[in-house]
């Protein structure tokens, strides 16, 4: 039997989408069987960021209405053993499906996979409550900013009245060099705040956009640093005790020699 | 080490600390009002505490988050409580 997590924000645009791809993705490289389910009726994307887009025959409502079965809806991805998307209607809205449906096709995919990761609508009404319906666990991801931040912590609260009380967060497209300048809130500001499980890290990096422009999950490239910090996400959810990547360690030449000396931050 | 920019007070006006702050503030309000539950609680918690030392009508109790100035002319959240005493129990009543 295998877990469902939302993938949450309240927020649109700080990075649902490329998150529940990525870690799905990543996952499915650990060898476990995933499926990718998108709640974003109406306004889908995760077939196209994973690349998808023109492999979808049934989708979500499909199978909810009895239209298709399920296992017709599913698209299997051929670079990724193992990994699975169920695609959300485009032409449709939110009150095409009930929570108590989703209920009942989380239940269905967690028999059949190990991980079933919802990327979850942006905002609190209908489409969220539709998402969260069937978690077992949350995900809540947001970026260091005011708005994305006020926003998570109205979802941590909702989550928590939805029996979700213990979600774990993801801060994404943290800017190093702002965090730096103290500029940016940096890690512990935002755990500080948020008061919930850090679960990873995700630097802010041109590779995203550019495995997105091709429909490429960037953990399949093992050089970026965005790629390495879903796969060690992947790997936390699996259990690992992965330490979060060391991001304010500067690599100049002058902060290494001053490592070199022990003058430096370590 | 010895740092620079904090020495010259970089970190204290530094916009991330300024976000941080606003959010501590707009929070409390944001989080009062995701939970009803959350001032019935505590109201039901002060009852408990005080009415070992008075008399009051639950009904009339208003207990609520609101926004004050402080002497700096900041604004920070407070928790203000206005509990009419019907009476005072003889615990609560000085000797005598």
């Amino acid at each position: 039997m295998g877990e469902v997590y939302v993938i949450t924000s309240g927020k649109g645009g700080v990075g649902k989408t490329t998150t529940t791809a990525n870690i799905g993705a990543a996952l499915a490289m650990e060898g476990k069987k995933v499926v990718l389910l998108d709640a974003d009726i109406g306004l889908r994307n995760l077939d196209v960021v994973l690349g998808l887009e023109n492999r979808i025959v049934y989708d979500l409502i499909d199978v909810t209405e009895g239209t298709c079965r399920l296992k017709q809806a599913l698209v299997r991805d051929k670079r990724f053993d193992g990994l699975y998307l169920l695609p959300a209607a485009q032409t449709r809205d939110k009150t095409a499906v009930s929570p108590k449906q989703m209920q009942d096709l989380c239940k269905e995919l967690k028999e059949q996979f190990d991980y079933v990761l919802i990327d979850c609508p942006a905002g609190i009404e209908q489409g969220f409550k539709n998402a969260v319906a069937g978690a077992d666990k949350a995900i809540v991801v947001t970026i260091p900013e005011v708005s994305a931040v006020r926003d998570a912590d109205r979802i941590i609260g909702l989550l928590a009245s939805n029996d979700l009380p213990y979600p774990q967060l993801i801060i994404n497209r943290l800017r190093i060099d702002m965090v730096k300048r103290g500029d940016m809130m940096n890690i512990d500001d935002t755990i500080d705040i948020l008061g919930i499980d850090l679960l990873g890290v995700v630097p802010d990096d041109e590779s995203i956009v550019v495995s997105t422009n091709k429909g490429e999950p960037v953990v399949a490239d093992n050089d970026s640093l965005a790629s390495k910090a879903f796969r060690n996400i992947a790997r936390r959810l699996e259990g690992s005790m992965v330490p979060i990547m060391d991001f304010e360690t500067d690599n100049s030449l002058v902060d290494k020699l001053k490592r070199l000396f022990g003058i430096g931050k370590k | 080490m010895f740092d620079f920019f904090k020495f010259f007070g970089k970190e204290e006006s530094s916009s991330k600390n300024i976000a941080k702050e606003r959010l501590k503030i707009v929070l409390i309000h944001d989080r009062a009002n995701v939970s009803p539950k959350f001032l019935d609680m505590i109201k039901g918690d002060i009852m408990k505490v005080i009415s070992d030392y008075m008399e009051f009508d639950s009904d009339e109790i208003d207990i609520r988050i609101t926004r004050v100035q402080n002497k700096d002319s900041d604004y920070t959240s407070a928790l203000i409580a206005n509990i009419p005493i019907k009476k005072m129990k003889k615990i609560g009543k000085n000797p005598g």
